[in-house]
């Protein structure tokens, strides 16, 4: 039960740190347009996140002593605790940068709930379903941003490449089941992440063609995220993301 | 007995028929296609819906609506429950609510199986020359679209 409790944290957590990334453009898009449509994805991922902790706080309140909520296992819980991949917890730098961050982590989350939508667990299976939906937009909107700006000006093509480079390290980790994730695939509940590193890299590729820019090679790769070890600026998020409810326990709208 | 229940079950229904949704206020909750059930045992009314999108905001005004609407009728015991499989798809959107949609000035969506690759009909001119502006309009489920003839902008209902 713990393994399954933790791989649906993972889940949720990634979609958090990620919803709190890009919330910080809602109101600072570069057009009214494109900060809707930041904000509509966001949307989605807070609602697949919460789906998820919901799930997690079940099973959590079912096989323990302990009583969780939703709220408390996004509000409560320390970095170390943190299951995100190290990828969403990423600076928004620029536009190029969140495009690309965005666009990786849409392409993953496509791959992954397509399989995950015949997983074993009912529940999983209910939510990835549905997500999947929402996330072919996701890859279809990010996926035009990066042509567009690969294929754009000078500046913008510029600008796309230094972000891929920068984010490129943290791609790495999507592909790289943690303990919890295996017993989760023997168990016919999760997908097998490493078949998925083929398609997320077609997609990728086929993008990056048309955007003509080139990929990075394979390179180092950092991990730990999905094992609660993370780089310095999730404590930031976190400090941001938690504070008033550390502050007013409680507090309510 | 079951006969009568029959007839109540018909009766909430009927209730639910009069809850609007709360961002496009033309369309029912029925229209919409989110009841997935309604059911009643002893004593105990039961709405069983299913979310729009996974982070629709209006889920929960929707939820107390019902229950405003349903405790003004003078139920007592209502349990809202909601699931998420089978997923909300918007070939559940009643034909009527179409119709009612495009006349909000609101572009209804496609059925699911069709892949022509046509751009929704102009809801105010009805030109079919119309070009898309942003896959992500004013709420999650809507796409922002101009027409080509008369030059307004509208919402598209997307497909899903
Ligand atoms: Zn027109």
């Amino acid at each position: 039960m713990e393994q399954l409790i933790n791989y649906i944290l993972q889940l949720a957590d990634s979609n958090l740190i990620l919803t709190q990334r890009n919330a910080a453009w809602c109101g600072h898009g570069p057009i009214l347009e494109q900060d809707i449509a930041i904000t509509n994805i966001t949307l989605d991922l807070i609602g697949q996140s919460r789906n998820f902790y919901q799930y997690a706080a079940k099973l959590i309140n079912e096989s323990t002593d302990t009583k969780v909520t939703e709220d408390s296992l996004a509000y409560l819980r320390t970095e170390r605790e943190f299951k995100n991949l190290l990828l969403t917890e990423q600076e928004n730098g620029d536009w190029a940068q969140t495009i690309v961050r965005q666009f990786f982590y849409s392409v993953y989350q496509y791959f992954l709930y397509e399989k995950m939508q015949h997983s074993r667990d009912e529940q999983l299976a209910g939510i990835a379903a549905k997500s999947l939906k929402e996330v072919t937009y996701h890859v279809t909107w990010s996926g035009e941003w990066v042509i567009r700006l690969g294929d754009g000006t000078a500046e913008s093509k510029e600008r796309i490449e230094k972000a891929i480079i920068e984010l490129w390290p943290y791609t790495g980790e999507m592909f790289l089941p943690e303990a919890y994730e295996i017993s989760m695939v023997s168990a016919g509940i999760a997908p097998d992440i490493t078949l998925l590193k083929n398609e997320w890299y077609k997609k990728v590729t086929d993008i990056f063609e048309e955007a003509t820019i080139s990929l990075p090679k394979d390179g180092f790769m950092q991990t730990g995220g999905k094992n609660g070890v993370h780089t310095e600026k999730l404590g930031y998020i976190l400090s941001d993301l938690q504070y008033l409810q550390r502050t007013y326990p409680n507090a309510t709208w | 007995m079951v006969v009568e229940n029959d007839i109540t079950i018909d009766a909430l229904w009927k209730l639910l028929e009069q809850v609007p949704d709360p961002e496009i206020p033309v369309l029912s909750i029925l229209d919409l296609g989110i009841v997935r059930d309604v059911k009643l045992q002893d004593g105990q009314v039961e709405i069983i819906i299913t979310p729009t999108y996974s982070g629709c905001p209006a889920m929960d005004a929707i939820s107390m609506d019902i229950r405003l609407k349903l405790i003004e009728h003078g139920y007592k015991n209502i349990k809202i429950s909601s699931v998420l499989s089978p997923a909300w798809t918007t070939d559940w959107m009643t034909e009527e609510g179409k119709i009612k949609l495009n006349k909000y000035g609101i572009a209804p969506p496609k059925m699911s199986g069709d892949l022509s690759n046509s751009t929704p009909v102009c809801p105010q001119c009805n030109s079919a020359d119309t070009k898309l502006l942003s896959q992500f309009g004013s709420t999650a489920c809507k796409a922002l679209y101009q027409c080509n003839d008369c030059k307004e902008p509208f919402d598209y209902f997307k497909c899903h």
